[in-house]
C-alpha cells in the first residue's frame, strides 16, 4: 500500500453523515415502540406476537456483566429503535426510487448497488439504519430458486421458511442483548438456498449506521438446504459520533445435511476517538447451527472497528461428521476493547472444530480471545484443533486469552496453542534497511501475522481487509 | 563514495567505536576483520542507521551526511546490509517481501514499480543467477531457512536491490563451502567500478574467493592497520594477537 493512501485515510473515513429525511419510532423502549415496529413494517400478527414474547421475557432478563471490558449503564429508555429514511417508507421497487442521497453514500462507500455495472458480481442488500434499502442481482437469484432479500420482505412472502427457523439457533430467552434484538429487530437479510444448489456468486450485505441516538438491530437469517453451499459477507460502517451507539444483531445459520455455509464479516465500525470518546458498542450473538449429517459452516471475521467488540459467533455441530471453523483477527488501537472468541459446541459424532485467533492490540487498548469447546459424551471421535495467537505493539496494551475446555467422552481429542508476542525492533529494522518505511514494515509484518485468517475471506475483500488492518495499526508505533 | 572520520559509538553506555575512519571509493573493495567485540557489527549497524546508538564523528556518503538520514532512507539511497542474522517474518512469502522492498526503493528513487509480472521475471533471472530455486521465492522469508539459505537469500537481495555501497556483515560465518562460493559468486559478478563493498569477516576464508583493495585491521573500536590482501592471510597465520 502506498504511503500517501495511508496518510489520507489517517482518519475514519467513513465518518460522515448522510443528511436524510427520517421516520423515527417513538423514543425509548416500550409494548409502544415494537407495536409501531411491526406495524410500519406491515408484519402479520404472528410476527408482531413473537416479538412481544421476547420482549416480556426481557423484562425479567439482566445485562449479562462477565466480560472484561466494561461500559457505563445504557439508558434503554434513551434510544430510537426505528429510524428509516423517510423515501423508502415504501420499499422502492428499483434502484431509480431510492433516494440519491442514500445511493451516495453507498457510493462514497464503496459499496456499487447499480447492477448494470456488474462490477464484482456480488449480490447485495443495503441496510441503512433500520431498513434494507437495496438488493441487487434478484432476478438472477430467483432463476435458480435462491431467496435473498431483507427478512422484513422474507415475512411477509416466506412466511414458513421464516416461521420454521426464526429464533431455532438463537432462542427468545437466549440473554439479555439476543432478546433485545428479538422484540425490535427492524431489518437484516434473509437468504434459502434450496436443495442442491451452488449459489452462483457472493451474497452480501452491508449495514450503516446513520441517524444519531439510534440503536441498530438487524438480524439475519441463513439458511442451506441439503446439499447447498453459499458464501456470505457483511460489512459495516457509521459516522463519527462523540456519543456511543448500540449495535445488537442477530444472525442464525442453519446447514441442513451436507449443506456449507461461509459467512464472513469485515467489521469496521466507528471505534470512537484517539481518547477512547464515542463509537459503537458492538454487542452481537451470531450462531450457526450445523443441523444436518456432513454439514460445515465456517465464520470468518476482521473486526477493526467498534470502541467495544463483544461477540461469540458459534457452531452448533449436532449432526455426525459436521465442521465448524471459525477464523478471526481482532484489532484493537487506542482505548478500543474486544472480547471475541467462538463456541464450538460437539452433538453429533466424529464431529470437527478449528479455531484460529489473531488478536492485534496497540496503543492503550485491551484485547481478548474467550473461547468455548464443549465435546458432549455421545460426540465421539470428535477433533478440535485451537490457535491463539496475540501480537502487542508498544507497552500500554493488552492481550489476554481465556480458553473454556470440556471433553465428556474419552475418544475425542482437543488441542489448544497459543503464543503472545511483540512486534520486534529488529523485525522492523531489517525491513526499514530493505527501504519500506514504518507504516510499510508494520502492514507487511501485522499482515504476516493475520495470514491464515485473511486467506479465508473471498478474493475481492482480502485486499480490502489487508488495508483495512493497515489502517487500523496507523501510528501505533512510534 | 563513503568517508568515515573520527566516529564514535557509544550504546547502553558502552563505548564501542573510539574514533574510527575509513575512505571508501566507487569500485574498491575493503575487508575488516579484527577479534570478537571489535565493533565490527556496530559499524554495520551504525551505517545502516539502526536506532539505540549515540554517534559522535562524521559519516558522509556521497557527500552527504548520514546522520540525518533514516534506515530506509539510507536503504533508498543505495546502502545495502546483508544481516549476519537475516530476520524470520512469518506469513509474508519470500517473493512478496522482496518485491515491496524493490518498488519502495524504485519509487524513492523516482523510478516507475514493477508490476508483479515483471518482477516475477527479474527474480527467477537473479535467482537462477544464484543457483536458488524457484520455490524458495514461495515459501515465508527465512521462516525454517537453513544458515545457508538465508545467507544465500540475502544476496539475492542484494542482486535485486543494486546498492551502491554493499555492507556484508559476516555472511560468510555459518557457510559450508558451497555456499561460500555461491554467496561470492554473488558478490564477484555484481562487482563494478560503480559500486563499492565493506566485507566484515572473521576468517580469511571468503577472502580467497572475494580478492579486497584493502584489508582493515579493527581492533578496540579504531582501526589499527590497514594493508593489502597480504595482510589477511597474514592474519590466518598469526593471528590478532600479534597485531593488537
Amino acid at each position: 500500500m502506498k504511503t500517501e493512501d495511508l496518510k489520507n485515510n489517517k482518519d475514519y473515513k467513513y465518518g460522515f453523515t448522510t443528511d436524510v429525511e427520517n421516520i423515527r419510532s417513538p423514543k425509548g423502549l416500550s409494548e409502544e415502540t415494537i407495536k409501531f415496529i411491526s406495524k410500519i413494517k406491515k408484519e402479520p400478527k404472528w410476527m408482531l406476537e413473537w416479538r412481544l414474547k421476547a420482549f416480556n421475557r426481557l423484562k425479567v432478563l439482566k445485562e449479562p456483566n462477565w466480560q472484561k471490558p466494561k461500559y457505563p449503564k445504557i439508558n434503554y429508555q434513551d434510544l430510537y429503535y426505528y429510524s428509516a429514511p423517510k423515501s423508502t417508507s415504501e420499499k422502492p421497487k428499483s434502484l431509480d426510487e431510492i433516494d440519491p442521497k442514500i445511493l451516495e453514500t453507498y457510493k462514497k462507500l464503496g459499496i456499487p448497488l447499480d447492477e448494470q455495472k456488474r462490477l464484482n458480481g456480488i449480490a447485495v442488500d443495503a441496510v441503512f439504519d433500520s431498513v434494507s434499502v437495496a438488493t441487487t442481482f434478484k432476478d438472477e437469484l430467483t432463476k435458480k430458486g435462491i431467496i435473498f432479500c431483507s427478512i422484513s420482505e422474507a415475512i411477509q412472502k416466506h412466511p414458513d421458511l421464516v416461521k420454521k427457523y426464526l429464533g431455532t439457533v438463537i432462542p427468545l430467552s437466549d440473554h439479555y442483548f439476543a432478546t433485545l434484538n428479538s422484540a425490535v429487530f427492524t431489518d437484516g437479510s434473509f437468504v434459502y438456498i434450496p436443495p442442491n444448489t451452488k449459489c452462483p456468486m457472493e451474497l452480501s450485505t452491508y449495514f450503516r449506521i446513520n441517524a444519531s441516538e439510534t440503536g441498530q438491530f438487524e438480524r439475519t437469517l441463513i439458511i442451506a438446504d441439503k446439499g447447498s453451499y453459499v458464501s456470505y459477507l457483511e460489512g459495516c460502517t457509521a459516522p463519527m459520533r462523540d456519543e456511543n451507539q448500540l449495535h445488537a444483531a442477530n444472525v442464525e445459520l442453519v446447514a441442513l445435511d451436507d449443506a456449507e455455509i461461509k459467512y464472513s464479516t469485515v467489521q469496521n465500525w466507528y471505534p470512537g476517538d484517539e481518547k477512547g470518546v464515542g463509537g459503537i458498542y458492538n454487542f452481537v450473538t451470531k450462531r450457526g447451527a450445523c443441523r444436518g449429517n456432513n454439514s460445515k459452516i465456517s465464520w470468518t471475521q476482521v473486526e477493526t472497528g467498534s470502541a467495544i467488540t463483544w461477540k461469540y459467533p458459534s457452531c452448533i455441530l449436532q449432526g455426525d461428521n459436521s465442521v465448524g471453523e471459525f477464523y478471526s483477527i481482532a484489532i484493537t488501537n487506542n482505548f478500543q476493547k474486544a472480547d471475541t472468541g467462538t463456541k464450538m459446541i460437539h452433538l453429533g459424532k466424529n464431529t470437527k472444530s478449528k479455531i484460529i485467533s489473531k488478536g492485534i492490540s496497540a496503543g492503550n487498548a485491551d484485547n481478548m480471545y474467550r473461547g468455548l469447546v464443549d465435546i458432549k459424551n455421545k460426540a465421539i471421535n470428535s477433533r478440535n484443533y485451537t490457535q491463539c495467537d496475540s501480537l502487542l505493539m508498544g507497552n500500554k496494551c493488552g492481550a489476554h486469552t481465556i480458553p473454556y475446555i470440556k471433553n465428556n467422552n474419552a475418544s475425542s481429542t482437543i488441542e489448544h496453542e497459543a503464543t503472545t508476542t511483540k512486534i520486534n525492533e529488529e523485525q522492523l529494522y531489517y525491513c526499514n534497511q530493505r527501504g519500506l518505511d514504518q507504516e510499510e514494515a508494520v502492514s507487511l509484518i501485522v499482515n504476516g501475522f493475520c495470514k491464515e485468517v485473511l486467506q479465508q475471506l473471498p478474493m475481492e475483500f482480502a485486499v480490502e481487509a489487508q488495508k483495512l488492518v493497515a489502517i487500523s495499526l496507523e501510528g501505533s508505533v512510534g | 563514495m563513503l568517508n568515515i572520520k573520527n566516529l564514535e559509538a557509544t550504546i547502553d553506555n558502552k563505548h564501542i567505536l573510539r574514533g574510527l575512519n575509513l575512505d571508501i571509493k566507487p569500485g574498491e573493495v575493503h575487508a575488516i576483520m579484527g577479534p570478537n567485540g571489535s565493533g565490527k557489527s556496530t559499524l554495520a549497524n551504525v551505517l545502516s542507521g539502526k536506532n539505540g546508538y549515540e554517534i559522535k564523528g562524521d559519516i558522509k556518503y556521497n557527500g552527504e551526511s548520514l546522520s540525518e538520514l533514516s534506515t530506509e532512507e539510507r536503504a533508498q539511497k543505495g546502502i545495502f546490509l546483508a544481516f549476519q542474522y537475516p530476520l524470520e517474518i512469518p506469513g509474508v512469502n519470500t517473493n512478496t517481501f522482496l518485491r515491496t522492498s524493490v518498488n519502495s526503493i524504485r519509487k524513492a528513487q523516482g523510478e516507475k514499480e514493477l508490476d508483479a509480472l515483471t518482477f516475477l521475471k527479474l527474480i527467477k533471472e537473479k535467482a537462477s543467477e544464484l543457483g536458488i530455486d524457484e520455490k524458495f521465492l514461495s515459501r515465508q522469508l527465512n521462516v525454517g531457512f537453513s544458515g545457508g539459505e538465508k545467507k544465500k537469500n540475502e544476496i539475492l537481495q542484494m542482486k535485486l536491490l543494486q546498492p551502491k555501497l554493499s555492507i556484508l556483515d559476516e555472511t560468510d560465518s555459518g557457510l559450508d563451502i558451497d555456499a561460500l562460493r555461491i554467496v561470492a559468486d554473488g558478490v564477484n559478478s555484481y562487482k563494478n567500478k560503480n559500486n563499492a563493498f565493506l566485507i566484515i569477516t572473521h576468517y580469511q576464508r571468503l577472502l580467497d574467493y572475494i580478492k579486497p583493495d584493502f584489508v582493515h585491521v579493527l581492533s578496540n573500536g579504531k582501526i589499527i592497520k590497514t594493508g593489502n590482501s597480504d595482510l589477511g592471510v597474514q592474519l590466518e597465520k598469526t593471528g590478532y594477537l600479534n597485531i593488537v
